[in-house]
């Protein structure tokens, strides 16, 4: 009873053994609307089939019975129309409200970015962990940031009821909240070449973010736990030096302390402020999830696409006033730095987020 | 009553039928088969093609199941698994499911039905064939350059940048693709100018038999979707050969591009599928059970309704792919509205059993074994369409279930319309009881099949998956068992179909007591076709037939009060 009241979620009760455990706060809806449907559907055939069975037994073929019946009726044909029209209507509306909320990032949530590659799921932390198993809170929503380096592949937590594919080439995002602690199943369901059943992995939900925290703590290469106290202060002192001078951990820098790295060392301040003065590009303060004014495209809201876009290919949308003098990076930057970018940009303000 | 010859609709005259010559025996010669213009003998050379390619794809799926008994390596390695699932899908459908009715079966009855002597392009018919037996060798040829492991839909860039091993295949398999796509194009547009041009002058729009209706939309969606595919297949060729960047992102092209082209052809191409199958429906039900077709303008209108929104509806693939929200809801509201007409048949379906007097023959169970079927089928959908579900659901078992209940809805009325025509084209009756046994024992090994695979899907097992959990052995086992029974009646069906070829009694010209035009002529029929007019009325008017108890057959006498419609 005290789990019950921990996780929130009265729907623990109703495990169904055609259903995984529900286990993020959105399962519960899916698997309602998976009910209804399945009750509906169960209706229609048994009245079908048992229409079919009974009339074929009824009306077997017998000497002398001569065939009889209607051979049309609208109120039959209105009937059979608009009854069917009513309840696929309720299935859409109820499919589409909860998809909605699935599918709507929370404006404020725990944020981890997930690679895709061949034949393995990389999940990078905030402090710049990366591991091959999802470790996320309960209660707390936590939104992903998917990408894939080669194909296709498709992050999926059954439990969860989530999934979204990892796109080369593109962000796409995902989110869920976990409400029950546990230990489960993360498959790629995008087929994805020969070990395509071998991308799977955990996803473990701690009990409280303290325990997450330590567990981060724990595995971060950064900890004191991994270094030596002397290591540990010259480190936290500058860590640009000091991961200067262990390259074999560069790829662990925090992405957000990486952007950093990369603004100044891919000349990007030479054109974009971070502390909101306006210079031959605009500002990147305050600009995530700001609506910006092209001079050649409608309108549109700062995101991780938009961003990827306006490096590797800068004149598709000029904002208005700046002139469209950017080089494109096409080419010349790879896909973490622009993730590394993207999370320095998000961590001087985003406006979504307020 | 018509005094119009069919051949006059022609415009041109022919001489009078020899006695004892039929379409099957007139020239046995090599060209007299596979230089035959004859749209009986085109039928009879796509239906061995068709039936050799419906073995060989289920070879495959049989092996491949055996291969599931197990999590891990049971009798052979990921990437013969990954090549076995992807022939067995692309022969499946682009082989077997789209010509099965409509080229192979269609290409038979379709003339007949019109009272006409042959279709309107008979050269362009035999080119048709040439073009579905070059693509499907080329497919083929793929397992000799080393297989295909893209699965059937050919995602990119896995599909136009992986290199090597099982991937050398590729373009083969692709151009494969695009020579059958022109075969369906060709026979669809042949079929339009056919049933336009070349019907019965007594035949008008709603008098022509509702398969008829149900191939003229299929035929429709054919010429106007096939050409994507051939043009989609083609880029991805293009890319792979070239390093032209189209779907690639590292060359700057876009791979959900893809999907979008993919699917704009291969979801109208389900209905390429599955509207013969429901125009065969139509007539297995009335037929055999003697009663007129229930709702005959709803049945018809609602082969054109499903032709026309499943343009409409290609997103609802895509749903997990990052396409936007908006986009997803648009295309979840219009699949929903496909169900509708989906249900009117059904519903009139089972309105024409009522009060009729049922013949549980061989036609007739497998047409009852659709309503079960496609019922799972199209009722499983729902879960599909709904995109709360559909989240979950997607890429999983349950996605593999529902689309082998609408596809083998599609193979049941295949072996369903193959019996019912069989005294037809091969003038020979089969045995029922055997028959009746393969129909039982395939139905028992589908459902075994695919039911579990509902559980497993819904219960977060992914498809395509050589490895996986130990939770799910349960399913995988009882479902590789169902396809050994299912293999078991595919045995059955050839030993009833060959024994009747071997031995069968002679068949009589028309022995359901059907009312269309294909029964009054000779089993099987003459060259020409038929050797007097034939008389066109209500094509489900069954008071138009007496019983003769001498010779087994019914006669066409005639309705004394006139036809109903």
């Amino acid at each position: 009873m005290n789990e019950l009241l921990a996780t929130g979620s009265l729907s623990l009760l109703a495990d169904r053994p055609y259903m995984p455990p529900e286990a993020s706060t959105y399962s519960g809806t899916v698997d309602f609307w998976f009910d209804f449907i399945l009750y509906c559907s169960l209706f229609f055939f048994v009245l079908m089939n048992g229409l079919t069975a009974y009339f074929a037994i009824r009306y077997r073929r017998k000497a002398g019975a001569k065939p009889h019946g209607p051979t049309h009726s609208n109120t039959l044909e209105l009937t059979w129309t608009i009854i069917p029209a009513i309840l696929v209507f309720v299935m859409f509306f109820g499919g589409f409200h909860g998809f909605m909320n699935m599918y709507t990032p929370p404006e404020n949530g725990y944020d981890i970015a997930v690679t895709g590659q061949q034949w393995n799921w990389t999940f990078t932390y905030p402090n710049g962990h990366t591991d091959s198993e999802l470790h996320i809170p309960i209660n707390t929503p936590i939104r992903l940031t998917l990408e894939s380096v080669d194909v296709l592949h498709s992050l999926y937590i059954p439990a969860f009821r989530a999934k979204m594919d990892a796109v080369p080439g593109r962000y796409t995002r995902m989110w869920f909240e976990a409400t029950r602690e546990g230990t489960y199943n993360v498959f790629c369901a995008e087929y994805c070449g020969t070990s395509h059943s071998d991308m799977t992995t955990k996803c473990v939900v701690h009990p409280s973010m303290e325990g997450y925290k330590e567990w981060l703590a724990a595995a971060d290469p950064f900890s004191k736990k991994n270094m030596t106290d002397e290591q540990f202060e010259e480190y936290k002192a500058d860590p640009a030096k000091f991961i200067a001078a262990h390259p074999e951990i560069k790829n662990l820098l925090p992405l957000d302390k990486m952007g950093e790295i990369l603004w100044k060392k891919k000349g990007c301040n030479a054109c974009h402020s971070v502390d909101g003065t306006a210079n031959i590009g605009p500002t990147w303060k305050g600009v995530y999830g700001k609506t910006e004014q092209f001079e050649n495209a409608p309108a549109q809201t700062v995101d991780d696409n938009y961003i990827r876009e306006s490096i590797v290919d800068p004149l598709a949308k000029i904002v208005k006033g700046f002139p469209g003098s950017m080089p494109a990076y096409q080419g010349r930057i790879t896909d973490r730095e622009i993730t590394a970018l993207i999370w320095y940009i998000r961590s001087l303000g985003d406006q979504k987020a307020k | 009553m018509s005094s119009l010859d069919a051949s006059t609709a022609l415009g041109h005259g022919h001489a009078p039928p020899r006695e004892g010559v039929n379409y099957l025996n007139a020239d046995n010669s090599v060209a007299g088969w596979l230089g035959t213009l004859d749209h009986k003998r085109i039928c009879i050379l796509y239906l061995v093609g068709v039936g050799i390619m419906f073995l060989i794809g289920g070879l495959f799926a049989v092996l491949f199941r055996t291969e599931l008994l197990t999590p891990g390596k049971t009798i052979m390695d990921a990437n013969t698994y990954n090549k076995f699932f992807t022939l067995h899908g692309a022969i499946m459908v682009f082989i077997v499911i789209i010509p099965g009715i409509p080229a192979a079966l269609g290409n038979f009855v379709l003339p007949l039905m019109l009272g006409t002597k042959d279709v309107a392009f008979p050269r362009l018919n035999l080119a048709s064939w040439y073009m579905w037996l070059f693509g499907t060798l080329l497919m083929l040829s793929s397992l000799v350059f080393g297989g295909v492991d893209t699965g059937w839909t050919f995602y990119t860039p896995y599909s136009t940048k992986v290199q090597g091993g099982a991937m050398a295949g590729v373009v083969p398999t692709l151009f494969g693709a695009f020579m059958l796509g022109f075969s369906s194009i060709f026979t669809g547009l042949n079929f339009i100018v056919t049933i336009h041009k070349l019907r019965h002058p007594n035949m008008s729009w709603f008098t022509m038999p509702l398969f008829l209706w149900s191939i003229y939309a299929t035929a429709v969606i054919q010429v106007l979707a096939t050409p994507v595919i051939g043009i989609t297949v083609v880029l991805a060729a293009i890319e792979r050969l070239l390093g032209i960047g189209i779907f690639d992102p590292a060359l700057g092209g876009d791979p959900v591009l893809f999907q979008h082209f993919f699917w704009f052809y291969s979801h109208p191409a389900v209905y390429i599928m599955i509207l013969p199958a429901m125009g065969v429906m139509s007539e297995l039900i009335a037929v055999h059970s003697h009663k007129h077709i229930f709702g005959y303008r709803f049945i018809g209108f609602s082969s054109v309704a499903i032709a026309l929104l499943g343009f409409l509806v290609w997103g609802h693939h895509m749903f997990t792919s990052g396409q936007s929200t908006l986009l997803s809801v648009i295309f979840s509201g219009i699949t929903f509205s496909i169900a509708i007409p989906s249900a009117v048949k059904m519903f009139n379906w089972i309105a024409t059993l009522y009060g009729g007097s049922i013949s549980l023959n061989a036609p007739m169970c497998y047409a009852l074994s659709f309503m079960w079927i496609f019922g799972i089928g199209g009722l499983t959908g729902l879960f599909l369409s709904t995109l709360a579900t559909d989240i979950h659901l997607h890429d999983t078992y349950f996605v593999v279930a529902h689309f082998h209940y609408v596809m083998a809805g599609t193979i049941f009325v295949l072996f369903g319309a193959t019996h019912h025509w069989w005294p037809k084209i091969t003038g020979r009756m089969y045995n029922e009881n055997v028959a009746r046994v393969a129909c039982a024992l395939l139905f028992i090994g589908f459902n075994t099949v695919f039911l579990p695979q509902f559980v497993m899907g819904s219960l977060g097992m992914p498809r395509r998956y050589y490895n996986y959990k130990e939770e799910y052995q349960i399913y995988h086992v009882i479902s590789s068992i169902g396809s050994y029974i299912m293999s078991a009646g595919v045995l059955t069906l050839i030993y009833c179909l060959s024994t009747s070829l071997m031995r069968g009694a002679k068949a009589p010209r028309n022995p359901w007591g059907a009312a269309t035009l294909e029964w009054q002529t000779a089993s099987p029929p003459v060259v020409e076709n038929f050797e007097t007019t034939p008389t066109a009325g209500d094509p489900y008017d069954f008071d138009a037939l007496r019983y003769d108890e001498k010779t087994g057959d019914y006669v066409y006498v005639g309705n004394p009060t006139g036809p109903k419609h």
